[in-house]
């Protein structure tokens, strides 16, 4: 699905991403954990096509879209438009398959998306994404700045499209604990390296990431 | 009331100028310097089309085509490579301007040109009103309508809203932002153009009446922020009117002074009404 090989960016002198390689299968689910300014979020820019990788390459089988950090809505716009807008690059603009799986944005298809609250902005976020119909999901900080129970409300449609739906899922999380409960496999991202992967068991329990991630006491750890 | 109505119809002119103004700010956040030459030269080119026995309205429309084109040139050059920033998008919509002029005075010489408009007038409740002006109004009122039925309820219209709400966004859906921006440019091109082979009639242009066309355009304009088209068309309009006014009722020479004056004063207030700290737009 996503074959990432070696991959090189920078920005200007500065070196955001040093040598990563990351695979994700098709319909699986993969998390992506790290501290602010790892990188994260310049290889999710990089895959979905905003930056250019210095050297390296990634290969796509298929669509990618993005459900960026922050949102990134278009405030003045309408819900509905939000979601239209999200299918520029295919024909197929009816927001339904979107309204099919948030009910919720149905009733509110008309409002202005910047007066909508964190939750429901970020429903749109990823309804928008969904509408250019990819094959994998890009999701750069899906928590930030929302209740628990919004997450989890919004981390179960990930799971149940990823699993009814066969979409393929790359979930970049500063929640680690959230991150690496809902993906099965996940990598560890420190300063633009590749620092640890494997299954999201092996790294929850390994002292390096419970002590760094998970908050767990050192003593604990020890 | 003459001098009203006569204010109405220029204003009306400088509105078409400040919607180009507003159309590709709001895309590419250039303010383009070259936007009173679209004007220039769509009155030129209608005048020499209809010289050449190219009937009215044919002759207009053929123009404001040209005046689009040019204006998706200017854009090609102002931001057609990618990471030009917005300022030196400007200089270099302001050097195409002067720049033009060479080209202007080769082509068609350095004396003002003008032609007739619609002839006869129309009087309404005791005010004769050329029908020049009535036609000016009218069109652009429909430009405005289609303008708004464009921008609100197109997929394009949309696209190019969606550029001037969240450029960051827009790439992420794969919106094309650079060619959005040409999108804009040519739209500006030919709002210029409309607004010149309908001002031209009513004062002649020369190659270097742009500057006071792009002044009054960018005043009314600058009512709405640069952002709202809306507003400066009421922007245009008082403009007009209050030129049109000074003309008649004091002198001539002070007519384009006006433009600046309630520039000025509009800049003024607005940098008061911004708070400190915020260096967004008013949007």
């Amino acid at each position: 699905m996503l074959d990432v090989h070696d991959l090189v960016v920078r920005y200007g002198a500065a070196t955001a991403l040093d040598g990563v390689s990351l695979r994700v299968e098709r319909s699986e689910m993969v998390a992506l954990i790290g501290p602010n300014g790892a990188g994260k979020s310049t290889l999710l820019n990089t895959i979905c096509g905003l930056l250019k990788p210095a050297s390296g390459t990634f290969h796509l089988d298929g669509r990618v879209a993005q459900v960026p950090e922050g949102r990134q809505l278009f405030a003045e716009m309408s819900v509905e438009d939000n979601l239209r807008l999200g299918a520029w690059t295919i024909r197929e603009r009816d927001p339904g398959r979107a309204y099919a799986l948030f009910p919720p944005l149905l009733e509110l298809r008309r409002r202005i998306a910047g007066t909508l609250s964190g939750g429901e902005q970020q429903m749109v976020a990823v309804g928008r994404a969904l509408m250019a119909q990819p094959d994998l999901l890009a999701v750069d900080e899906l928590s930030l700045g929302l209740a628990p129970m919004v997450v989890d409300d919004l981390a179960q449609h990930l799971v149940r499209l990823n699993r009814d739906k066969g979409m393929a899922v790359l979930l970049v999380e500063q929640n680690a604990r959230l991150a690496l409960e809902l993906c099965p496999r996940a990598y560890v991202l420190e300063a633009g390296r590749i620092a640890l992967t494997g299954s999201s068991q092996e790294l929850a329990d390994s002292p390096a990431v419970r002590a760094a991630y998970l908050g767990a006491a050192l003593d604990e750890v020890v | 009331m003459q001098y009203a109505a006569s204010g109405v119809a220029t204003g009306c002119a400088f509105a078409l100028v400040a919607t180009g103004f507003v159309a590709i700010y709001r895309v590419t956040r250039v303010v383009n310097f070259a936007q009173g030459v679209f004007a220039v030269i769509a009155g030129m080119l209608a005048y020499t089309l209809l010289g050449q026995g190219v009937p009215h309205v044919l002759a207009e429309m053929l123009a404001v085509v040209a005046a689009g084109a040019v204006g998706v040139l200017i854009g090609l050059v102002a931001i057609g490579r990618r990471g030009t920033s917005p300022l030196a998008s400007l200089i270099i919509t302001l050097g195409l301007g002067i720049g033009s002029y060479a080209v202007l005075i080769l082509i068609w010489g350095d004396q003002p040109i003008s032609y007739d408009g619609f002839k006869g007038n129309l009087d309404v409740g005791g005010v004769t009103m050329q029908l020049q002006y009535v036609l000016v109004v009218l069109l652009t009122g429909l430009a405005f309508v289609a303008l708004g039925l464009f921008f609100d309820h197109t997929y394009l219209g949309r696209g190019l809203t969606a550029c001037s709400s969240n450029p960051r966004a827009a790439r992420l859906v794969g919106i094309d932002v650079t060619r959005m921006g040409l999108v804009a440019f040519g739209l500006g091109g030919g709002l210029g153009g409309l607004a010149g082979v309908l001002l031209t009639p009513m004062q002649p242009v020369s190659f270097n009446s742009d500057v006071a066309i792009a002044i009054s355009g960018f005043a009314a304009a600058i009512f709405g922020g640069l952002l709202r088209p809306g507003t400066a068309l009421v922007g245009g309009l008082v403009l007009g009117v209050a030129e049109a006014l000074v003309a008649g009722y004091g002198q001539a020479s002070l007519q384009s002074g006006v433009a600046l004056v309630i520039m000025l004063g509009i800049m003024i207030w607005q940098a008061g009404r911004r708070s400190i700290g915020t260096d967004e737009d008013i949007a």
